[in-house]
């Protein structure tokens, strides 16, 4: 019965239709926790509020309150700058390393407020290189900003979109900003609805992630969601989350004071099946915050306030190899095993410098066994006194080659390389040079799952 | 000639981005026209910016002290 709510399936390169059931492994959703259910257990997020104006007005949003205690898109404690964001996604990758998503969802639009989100992400890609980012928009100034999306890095887009038809928009939306010029009623409607699409259109087109969310407003838009649903799924879009309309007087929301309820537990069930003959259907969506920090479905952001932060030393060159570490642990092997990659000419002993290996040899242990499961070929990053280094795209294409990994064994790691790699999440190892390779790799896998141990439970 | 924002501003920064002549200032929380600086767009738009993406009624008010944007112009059709 719930066939299509499930974790994340099958975008394009999943294969297999739209709506299959197995677990997708793209590496963009697999540490993702709204994306992947597995991950939410695993992996934690942080939403930046830098994004405080919005371009439309929503029947079901009033920014007009902050409770701290009222869990909802839209709202959000306190704004931050770019410069304020970037230090406090480092101060909760140092207490929170399975941080793994870096999103800008408001409290406004993060495309109307443009040149502070695209401020935001270079500071924190710059800071925490192995953080995944995503933005979340109503889509109306979204098709303009597409080439810049993706020169960002930024892999995933949320475009919420609550109906194809304009009629029903004008019942949602009072107004737009467009163009320099406020529209409301059925003219709002009819420019936002277009514009969401050229968005999708615009995003997917160029390999982007996107998932659209639905408000699920009963007796509203309950014949629009599957209609999205389907017209999404012609466009590639990955997924679908109808989330139920949060509506309650006292948070001011004109559906609020109007009495619009929202669905029922049964409702929601029925319509993502309804959607589900079409898109894959999300099951676990909490409606977070703009601010929230953490694992899915708990939010520590209270403990990462501007008051909380300041004066706060933080040794960022240590938070981000320890967050890269931990990152490239949990994702290389679900936290037991660990992929290590081994210099070696003879296969038996470690036995080649790191930057003279033409081969690595991939073992994977979860500190019990060992196993060769790969054998690597790479660009030989140094071919001697002479000329090592030289080649300035060798050493990044070696690092990126062996990123599934969370250890490499080699005699000798020259210091450049050594930097890279544990920027990369990779430690590198030269204390067993020249040892037999078994014996080594258990060491190391043992030690790691020391290190990450220690690391979750200090932290946690 | 310039506009002035009431304490009815709820500090949603939409202003601040679209003003194309930096008139809006943000300090220490409030958001202020300085008067000096605003043209109510005059040669740069058809409608001032500012009061056109505001989602507050009344937060804007025009040289006459009249809110450019009264009550009941900014809800939803579906509530009149």
């Amino acid at each position: 019965m719930t066939a299509q709510i499930l974790s994340f399936p099958a975008p394009s390169s999943c294969g297999s239709g739209s709506t299959g059931s197995q677990e997708c492994h793209d590496p963009r959703v697999a540490d993702h926790p709204c994306y992947s259910k597995d991950a939410h257990h695993k992996f934690a997020r942080i939403h930046l509020p830098v994004a405080p104006a919005c371009n439309i007005q929503c029947n079901y949003c009033n920014r007009k309150y902050d409770c701290s205690n009222e869990s909802r898109p839209g709202v959000v404690s306190e704004v931050l700058s770019p410069e304020e964001a970037a230090y406090k996604v480092l101060a909760v990758a140092d207490a929170i390393p399975q941080l793994s998503v870096v999103g800008i969802a408001g409290p406004g639009d993060a495309f109307a407020n443009w040149p502070r989100t695209v401020a935001t992400l270079k500071a924190v890609k710059k800071a925490l290189p192995v953080l995944r980012l995503c933005l979340s928009s109503n889509g109306l100034n979204v098709a303009a900003h597409a080439d810049e999306v993706v020169e960002l890095g930024i892999e995933h887009v949320t475009l919420t979109i609550n109906t194809l038809d304009p009629e029903i928009g004008a019942r949602i939306y009072p107004w737009v900003f467009w163009e320099h010029k406020r529209w409301k009623g059925l003219e709002a409607a009819q420019i936002l609805v277009r514009e969401q699409w050229r968005a999708v259109e615009a995003l997917t087109s160029r390999g982007m992630l996107v998932k659209i969310n639905s408000v699920y407003i009963p007796g509203v838009n309950d014949d629009e969601l599957p209609k999205i649903s389907r017209k999404a799924a012609e466009f590639g879009v990955a997924i679908h989350n109808v989330m139920p309309l949060i509506s309650d007087a006292s948070h001011g929301t004109h559906f609020g004071l109007a009495g619009q309820r929202g669905p029922d537990e049964a409702e929601l069930e029925a319509m993502r099946e309804r959607c589900g003959e079409h898109l894959p259907q999300m099951g676990h969506c909490h409606q977070c915050r703009a601010d929230a920090v953490g694992m899915l479905g708990e939010d520590r952001g209270a403990e990462f306030g501007r008051e909380a932060l300041a004066g706060k030393a933080l040794d960022a060159q240590a938070i981000a190899a320890r967050h890269a570490a931990v990152q490239a642990a949990l994702k290389s092997g679900s936290g037991a095993k660990w992929k290590i990659a081994v210099a070696t000419g003879d296969g038996l002993r470690i036995d080649q410098h790191f930057g003279h290996a033409e081969a690595f040899r991939i073992y994977e242990s979860d500190g019990q066994s060992v196993k060769l499961v790969a054998l690597r070929r790479t660009a030989v990053y140094c071919q001697g006194p002479s000329d090592c280094g030289d080649d300035d795209n060798a050493l990044p294409k070696l690092v990126q080659g062996l990123s599934d990994c969370a250890a490499v064994l080699a005699v000798r790691i020259g210091y450049e390389p050594w930097q890279k790699l544990e920027r990369a999440g990779i430690q590198p190892v030269v204390e067993h040079a020249f040892a037999a390779i078994e014996p080594a790799v258990l060491a190391v896998a043992q030690k790691l799952h020391a290190q990450m141990a220690a690391l979750l439970e200090n932290r946690a | 000639m310039a506009y002035a924002i009431t304490d009815r501003c709820i500090s949603c920064w939409a202003c601040l981005t679209v003003c194309p002549n930096q008139a809006i200032a943000h300090v220490e929380g409030l958001f202020m026209i300085d008067p000096q600086h605003c043209t109510e767009c005059a040669g740069d738009f058809p409608d001032p910016q500012c009061s056109s993406i505001c989602p507050v009624e009344g937060a804007i008010e025009n040289e006459w002290g009249e809110p450019v944007n009264p009550p009941g112009s900014l809800s939803s059709m579906s509530a009149r």
